[in-house]
């Protein structure tokens, strides 16, 4: 029996991470403040998901000064947005399945 | 485990965020109307300059004006654009604070730089054609250029400025095979179709 919950992404059931990937997939590039602003968290929680996602290789980091203020941006990878649809497929037919 | 509400928030959540990093919401359909009125007041003041005594729907040749009619044309067009651009910008940062987010963001920013960049290319087109003597390419070619910036724009507010983008475009084009008709089908544009689109929008988004 094909279970769907076997395919749920285990990175992207935590909603800051679902939420960081959600924003990185409809916009070609984000920066740290911006992904704050978004998902309403502390600094160092949102470092701590971005690491994670990072270390999955779900999204790529570039450090860069702008008026000499740190400024990272990120992009999803090939692989993240691979992730996140098949993550998106799999809460669809878990939906399905419990209605 | 999660359970099937938690999955449902997760979809909710997924979507929510998807559209308010991606589209501004916060443009006003009072902007809209504004915009409209102002265009409407600048075709009415540019009107008696331009026609002279020929009537509204009377066919008016625009390429034999001397340079005196012409400045004074680029002057009021720039005037009301700059009038309607200013007033959307302090519509839209009062709609912003009013449901608490920023006006200045890096999206609002890339959206304005996507919207300038058409829309400047058209400022200079119709300056240059203006000064070499084709009067009556001036205003199809506002029309085309402000449709092709709105469209350019679109994917990143209401889908209803592709619409309206859609009738500049067609506005412009009919402008450009009717050449004595250019200010009334400016009128139409830029002041009947804003004031159109700004009340859709306010009733629907703003009330």
């Amino acid at each position: 029996m094909n279970n769907p919950f076997e395919h749920l992404d285990k990175v992207l059931e935590h909603r800051a991470r679902l939420q960081i990937m959600s924003v990185l997939v409809v916009n070609a590039q984000s920066d740290f403040n911006t992904l704050k602003e978004m998902l309403g968290v502390t600094d160092g929680n949102l470092a701590s998901h971005i690491k994670m996602l990072e270390k999955e290789k779900y999204l790529t980091v570039s450090k860069s000064f702008v008026d000499r203020k740190p400024n990272t941006q990120y992009k999803i990878t090939e692989k993240g947005r691979n992730a996140f649809k098949k993550h998106l497929d799999a809460l669809e037919s878990v939906i399905k399945l419990q209605k | 485990m999660k359970t099937n509400p938690d999955f449902q928030k997760d979809i909710a959540t997924i979507r929510n965020i998807m559209e308010r990093s991606s589209k501004f919401l916060s443009l006003s359909g009072l902007a809209g109307i504004m915009a409209g009125i102002y265009a409407l007041v600048g075709a009415a003041i540019a009107y008696p300059i331009l026609h002279g005594k020929t009537p509204l729907l009377g066919y008016q040749s625009y390429d034999t004006l001397d340079a005196d009619v012409r400045g004074k044309i680029v002057m009021l067009a720039l005037a009301v654009l700059a009038l309607a651009l200013v007033t959307a910008l302090w519509l839209s940062s009062r709609k912003a604070r009013r449901r608490a987010e920023r006006m200045w963001t890096a999206l609002s920013r890339r959206i304005l730089l996507n919207f300038a960049i058409p829309l400047v290319t058209g400022g200079l087109f119709v300056i240059i054609v203006i000064f070499t003597g084709h009067f009556s390419f001036a205003a199809p070619a506002c029309l085309i250029f402000y449709g092709l910036a709105l469209i350019s724009i679109s994917a990143n507010t209401y889908d209803e400025v592709r619409y309206l983008g859609f009738c500049e475009i067609g506005l412009g084009l009919a402008a450009l095979a009717l050449p004595g008709y250019g200010l009334l089908l400016w009128a139409i544009g830029f002041g009947v179709l804003h004031v159109i689109y700004g009340v859709v929008m306010y009733n629907k988004y703003d009330k």
